[in-house]
Formats: structure tokens, C-alpha cells, sequence
């Protein structure tokens, strides 16, 4: 899964695409899965970053994993495969 | 450089519904070439704040409306051009710019270019004539049809699925939902601005826009892409940005290479989600966000007096993407006299 190329992302969790001129906010969490997803990390490698780094299962993480990514391809931020 | 030219604008208005007249005159005021022309204001009404405004305009006369005929509009152009002597007519009001584009000679006989669209380009790109356009240019427009009565008004459902927009043919658009809303918008839009009125298909989407200045040969001399952040009830941009859309520049630079398109414009369009754009529209002047393209890099007026002069012109290739623009209204304090000269001459002098 790759994110839109052109994607300009500030460490404060705004996004901006330049293609269509929209805008968004991340929070904390969202922000370090659009990072991990720039540098190109699968989900297995995100889920055991949280795994660790959070106090969450693994079906609550896959469950919300799986929602904030059909809300990125929802907004078009996702290339198409 | 340039130091005694003399350069005339209209559409000084600076309402809900801008005219590019200011914008105009500013970006030719920060212009290299042109800083120092002297500007001089043509104003249809007597409170149209570039009229006014400091640092906009040298002097402003006022003109007729079109409507009266376009004989004494140019009458008066002339008279103003044995005052002033006029190298360069920049019209930005649509109801004068067919009297501009028919008398482009006339003009030029007394020593005054302009730099607009020919008479076909002006009426081929009407928004009647939408259809054929799009086939013609090969550009996708949504389906459309123009009806002269209200008998018209069942025709609709054979030909369209509601929704539907019903547009006056120089300004006004309302989506219609059903046979009893189109009635009304079609009464209240052909009661001020006549027949025909268009129905068109409503394509979902984003709306973008585009200005751009093509040279008449079929060179795009500038393209800036915008998309509205903030939409007034007229509809008017009132705040934007612009954007990175190669298939959306590419589209303008096939526009203006089939069309041969001269002058400045502003193409309508709405982006589909699966990434078609549809065009709505063609406005044949530079639109009144001009400045925002300034502000990006690209100078349109000045390029535009370059090419209408035969002056050397680059064309502009690059822009500031991720830029916005917010227009903001400001009271501005005017003595009594300056409205009084006006009022009683014709003429005004600021500075």
C-alpha cells in the first residue's frame, strides 16, 4: 500500500495534497501509520510497532488499522493499486 | 521602462461580484515592465471603489454601458484617448467585451491594442453552444440544452435525470430537483437575464478552475489551476488555492492549441472522482482572482500589455503550489469631492 506520491505531510499531522488542494489533520497515532506508510512499512510492521509501543490488542488494532486506512483511500490519499 | 505608457481597465468593481479591473491594475502596478505606466480607469458606475482606491488607478473617466450602444461607448474610448492617449485596453467586463472584440480595428486605426479573443472564439465557447464546443475541441462537457419557454420545461425529463442545473446565459446557475423547482428557476432567470436558458446535466464532482493567457497562435503563455476554498452565495471565489494537476494544465494547453484562444480566460470545470473533467464553462476575459496568480509567479496582465504591444513575452511554466488567497472587504473613507468631481465631469484625477 503506497501513499499519493506528492503528499506533503509537516510533523504536526497536517496533510496537504497538492493535487486536489485539500487538507487534513492527524492525530498522534494517525500521523506515525502515514509515516510508517511514506517509509514504506507493511501492516505486519506497523501492528508490532503499536503492539509494543501502545497498551491495545491485536483485534482492536487491526480493527482500527483497517478503518483509518479505508478512510485514507476514501479521501483519495491512497495510489491506486 | 515603459515610462509613458497608458494603460485603460475597466471593471473597477470591488463587490460581492469583483470585477478584475483592480486586481488587474495592481498586478501591472508590480509588474517589471510596468510599474511605471500611467493607468487610467474606465467605470461604468459612480461607486466603483477602484475609483477610489489609492495606489490603483491614475485617473478614472466614466463610460456608458454597452447597453446603450456600443457607438457611444466607443465614442467615448476615443475622447479619452485624445486626452490620454491609450496603448492598451484591458476590458474586464463581460457585457462590453463584444463591443471591444468587434471594434478591435477601429481601435487599432487610432493607435490602441487590445488583446481578446476573435468574434468566433468569443461565440463558440458561449454556454449555449457548450455542446458543439466540446465536440469540436475535443473536451468533455456536460450534456446540455437551451429551452425558450416554459412549455419547454417537460422536455427535460426525457432528455436528463433530475438533478439538473438551469443557467441564465451570462450569470446565474440553481440545481433543480424536480420538474416544479426547474419551472421556478427557469421563470426567475429568464426574467432578468432573458432567453434561452441552458439545462444541463449535474456532474458530481470538484469544481476547479483555471486561468490562462494563450497568444493566438495556440501557445499557452500562462496556466494556474485553482480550486475554491470558499464560495460566496453568487458564487464567487472568495478565498482558494492553487494546485498541482498536470492532467488538468495539459487539458488547458489542448484548449488553447485547438481553440487558438487569444487573450486572457478562465476555464470552468468539475473534477469527477474517477479523475474526468468536465468543462463548464469559458470565461473570455481574465477573471477577477487574477492577483492570486500574481501571487504565485505568474503575471498575467503584464503579459498579456507585453503580447498585445508585440513586445517580447516569456511564457510563465512554473507556480507556487499550496498557495491561497483570501479576499477581504475593507471600508474605505472617501471625501465628498472626489465624488462630486466625478459625478458633475465624468472625470477624476487621483493623484
Amino acid at each position: 500500500m503506497k501513499l499519493k506520491p506528492k503528499l506533503a505531510i509537516s510533523d504536526s499531522g497536517f496533510i496537504f495534497d497538492p493535487s486536489t488542494g485539500e487538507s487534513y489533520s492527524l492525530n498522534e497515532e494517525g500521523l506515525i501509520i502515514v509515516q510508517f506508510l511514506k517509509e514504506g512499512k507493511n501492516e505486519e510492521e506497523i501492528k508490532e510497532h503499536f503492539l509494543n509501543e501502545y497498551d491495545i490488542d491485536e483485534t482492536t488494532f487491526s480493527r482500527s488499522y483497517l478503518d483509518f486506512i479505508s478512510m485514507l483511500k476514501h479521501f483519495n490519499l491512497i495510489e491506486h493499486e | 521602462m515603459n515610462k509613458k505608457l497608458c494603460i485603460a481597465v475597466s471593471g473597477l468593481n470591488a463587490t460581492d461580484n469583483p470585477g478584475p479591473g483592480i486586481p488587474v491594475a495592481r498586478s501591472l502596478r508590480e509588474s517589471e515592465a510596468f510599474s511605471d505606466a500611467k493607468i487610467i480607469g474606465l467605470a461604468y458606475e459612480n461607486l466603483e471603489p477602484g475609483i477610489y482606491m489609492p495606489g490603483i488607478v491614475n485617473k478614472t473617466y466614466q463610460v456608458p454601458y454597452p447597453s446603450v450602444g456600443s457607438e457611444n461607448l466607443l465614442q467615448r474610448i476615443e475622447y479619452i484617448h485624445e486626452q490620454e492617449n491609450i496603448q492598451v485596453i484591458i476590458p474586464n467586463f463581460d457585457a462590453e467585451l463584444h463591443a471591444f472584440i468587434t471594434n478591435e480595428k477601429r481601435l487599432n486605426d487610432k493607435g490602441i491594442a487590445t488583446f481578446l479573443p476573435t468574434l468566433q472564439q468569443y461565440e463558440e465557447r458561449h454556454k449555449a453552444n457548450l455542446p458543439a464546443f466540446g465536440k469540436k475541441h475535443n473536451v468533455l462537457v456536460p450534456k446540455s440544452i437551451t429551452i425558450a419557454s416554459a412549455n419547454d420545461i417537460h422536455k427535460i425529463r426525457k432528455e436528463f435525470v433530475y438533478p439538473v442545473l438551469i443557467k441564465g446565459k451570462f450569470y446565474d446557475a440553481y440545481v433543480a430537483f424536480n420538474e416544479e423547482q426547474a419551472l421556478m428557476h427557469f421563470n426567475k432567470i429568464s426574467s432578468k437575464w432573458g432567453v434561452p436558458v441552458i439545462v444541463q446535466e449535474f456532474i458530481r464532482g470538484t469544481e476547479v478552475n483555471v486561468i490562462a493567457l494563450g497568444d493566438g497562435k495556440g501557445n499557452t503563455y500562462a496556466a494556474v489551476p485553482m480550486r475554491k476554498l470558499y464560495i460566496t452565495d453568487k458564487g464567487k471565489a472568495w478565498s482558494g488555492i492553487s494546485i498541482d494537476d498536470d492532467k488538468l494544465l495539459k487539458l488547458t494547453y489542448q484548449i488553447i492549441d485547438s481553440t487558438k484562444w487569444r487573450g486572457g480566460m478562465e476555464l470552468e470545470l468539475i473534477k469527477t472522482n474517477d479523475n474526468k473533467y468536465y468543462l463548464l464553462e469559458i470565461n473570455p476575459r481574465i477573471p477577477a482572482w487574477v492577483y492570486f496568480a500574481v501571487g504565485v509567479g505568474q503575471n498575467i496582465p503584464e503579459t498579456l500589455v507585453k503580447l498585445a504591444l508585440n513586445m517580447p513575452a516569456e511564457p510563465f511554466t512554473t507556480y507556487n503550489v499550496g498557495t491561497m488567497f483570501i479576499r477581504y472587504s475593507w471600508d474605505l473613507i472617501v471625501p465628498m469631492e472626489q465624488f462630486q468631481i466625478l459625478s458633475t465631469t465624468g472625470e477624476l484625477e487621483k493623484n
